[in-house]
């Protein structure tokens, strides 16, 4: 009786989870066309209902009613399922992250996390990685240049930046002993200065550029940038195969939102008055924009001066950092 | 004058010649270049600007079918046919010097010799698969007759539309009304063209 409990809970979770982040992601690229054009004295899409609000909705239906095409040399299993591995890994990364503390809805304590695990960080950075294997399929069955030189991107980006993305972690890690993210976020009860930002300044950044590269946005972009490489990994896909792709990457963003501000900036501790759930997303909210804030402003570095920054420069700095650590933590 | 001031002329004087940054020569030099920009806090001046003009919200677009730029007299849309303000007919006489200066040869005119033995206008078009859009027309009529109007919205199913004389002529309607606006552009008289004008001289 109690594993069904858990069963049905488990579920009525993962369902919520996926179908609030698939909407926030839809929602997202609304507010990006938004944001970006404000920043750009634009108005952006105005059009289809109240300030282009239902452009969502046209976009949705534009997608999934689209033809879905397989080019003629492409691998068609491969290619057809290579989006499905990029929108999935991106909500299975999801399932070991809290979002919000526990409260209690009619007589129950919900924990809003899908799965309490002791190793939830480095579950998370696992399965983002494996999300990898998205753009690399994807570019290399679509049998199109741009499509293998985007895949190609991809790989050494994903080999760059995972160093750092690790390294930058161990050094809170170090200091907090634990790698579930809920041990994390009560690691820092107790207001801003208790926030791991202050104590971690450089594992924070390292780790919110390592963010910008794993979810491929600007100045990172560098696997799917236009200019260069048409679409990247993404050139020959269309309709919901490429809608899929689309929202695995909303999806890391909001991930990746979410995981920044559980590992540096307090989680989802109440602050002054404000309570828990309203800071996450204050805190998430902040990072989305922040995502497109950087996405209007900066240009974008290419492939090598990628792999030179995060080989040369952010690797020595994580190491550095978790050298000190180690010496004050001893 | 110098050579170089020569080549320069067109460039005011205060002008900064930037010859570039210099490129590091030794490592060290590279590795001040790599501090120096990374802590320099361009990055955020940038961030700061596109936030800036968020907020500021000075909107440029004009969103078009809704809202409609105005166009500067001077812009050479689709021609007009303009009507005497005293009499309400029409201001063409028929002298063909339009036709003769089009360069790209698309005006055509038929004339005939009414029964009060006046020269009229019974067929004028224009081509607008050809015209140019160069204004020599309006510019060489004597009776400000064919002006430049400001439409340029010209898509049709027709080849021919807009360039019959019936689409270009002010409609009767509008000239009662009291609509039609003299043309201020391209081969105009100018505002003060009465006091420019002087007496013959007959002296000789």
């Amino acid at each position: 009786m109690f594993e069904t409990a858990v069963l049905v809970e488990t579920l009525v979770k993962a369902v919520i989870v996926v179908a609030v982040v698939a909407g926030m992601a839809g929602f997202a690229t609304f507010i990006e066309r938004k944001v970006l054009a404000f920043m750009q004295r634009r108005l952006g899409p105005m059009n289809v209902g109240p300030y282009g609000l239902l452009q969502l909705a046209a976009d949705g239906i534009k997608l999934f009613t689209k033809e879905d095409i397989v080019p003629q040399n492409a691998v068609k299993p491969i290619f057809m399922i290579a989006p499905v591995i990029a929108a999935t890994t991106a909500f299975v990364a999801m399932a070991a992250v809290p979002y919000f503390p526990e409260f209690t809805l009619f007589g129950y304590v919900i924990h809003p996390i899908i799965s309490d695990i002791n190793v939830a960080l480095l579950y998370v950075m696992g399965v983002a990685s494996v999300g990898i294997y998205g753009p690399l399929l994807a570019g290399m069955s679509s049998a199109n240049k741009w499509s293998l030189l985007g895949a190609a991107r991809a790989v050494i980006q994903m080999l760059s930046f995972e160093v750092v993305t690790g390294l930058s972690v161990l050094a809170p890690i170090m200091m907090i002993g634990s790698l579930s993210l809920i041990d994390i976020n009560d690691y820092q009860v107790g207001g801003i200065t208790h926030w791991l930002i202050w104590k971690q300044p450089l594992a924070f950044i390292l780790f919110a550029m390592a963010g910008f590269m794993e979810t491929n946005r600007a100045p990172f972009d560098t696997i799917e940038f236009e200019a260069e490489v048409v679409a990247g990994y993404a050139t020959e896909y269309s309709g919901m195969r490429w809608g899929l792709f689309f929202i695995g990457e909303y999806a890391n963003m909001i991930t990746i939102s979410v995981l920044v501000s559980i590992l540096f900036m307090g989680g989802y501790n109440s602050l002054w008055f404000i309570p828990g759930a309203v800071m996450m997303l204050i805190k998430v909210s902040f990072w989305v924009f922040l995502f497109l804030w950087v996405r209007a402003a900066w240009p974008h570095i290419r492939p090598d001066q990628l792999m030179w920054v995060c080989w040369k420069v952010l690797m020595p700095l994580a190491v550095v950092n978790i050298l000190i650590t180690g010496f004050v933590l001893i | 004058m110098e050579l170089k001031d020569f080549k320069q002329r067109n460039i005011s004087p205060g002008y900064i010649f930037f010859e570039g940054e210099k490129a590091p020569e030794t490592g060290w030099q590279a590795f001040q270049k790599v501090v120096k920009r990374t802590l320099k806090g361009e990055l955020f001046v940038g961030l700061w600007i596109v936030f800036r003009e968020m907020i500021r919200f000075d909107i440029h677009t004009i969103q078009y079918p809704a809202q409609k730029m105005e166009m500067s007299p001077r812009y050479r849309a689709i021609h007009r046919l303009l009507r005497l303000f005293e009499s309400g007919s029409e201001r063409c006489i028929g002298c063909g010097l339009c036709e003769k200066i089009c360069i790209s040869n698309c005006i055509r005119m038929d004339t005939h010799i009414d029964e009060k033995s006046r020269k009229v206008v019974s067929e004028y078009s224009i081509n607008f698969g050809r015209c140019i859009f160069c204004g020599y027309c309006a510019e060489v009529c004597p009776e400000l007759a064919i002006v430049h109007g400001v439409e340029y919205e010209n898509a049709s199913e027709q080849r021919a539309h807009f360039g019959l004389k019936a689409d270009m002529l002010t409609p009767l309607d509008t000239f009662r009304a009291n609509e039609q606006k003299e043309f201020p552009g391209f081969g105009a008289l100018s505002d003060n063209a009465d006091e420019a004008v002087k007496q013959t001289p007959l002296a000789y």
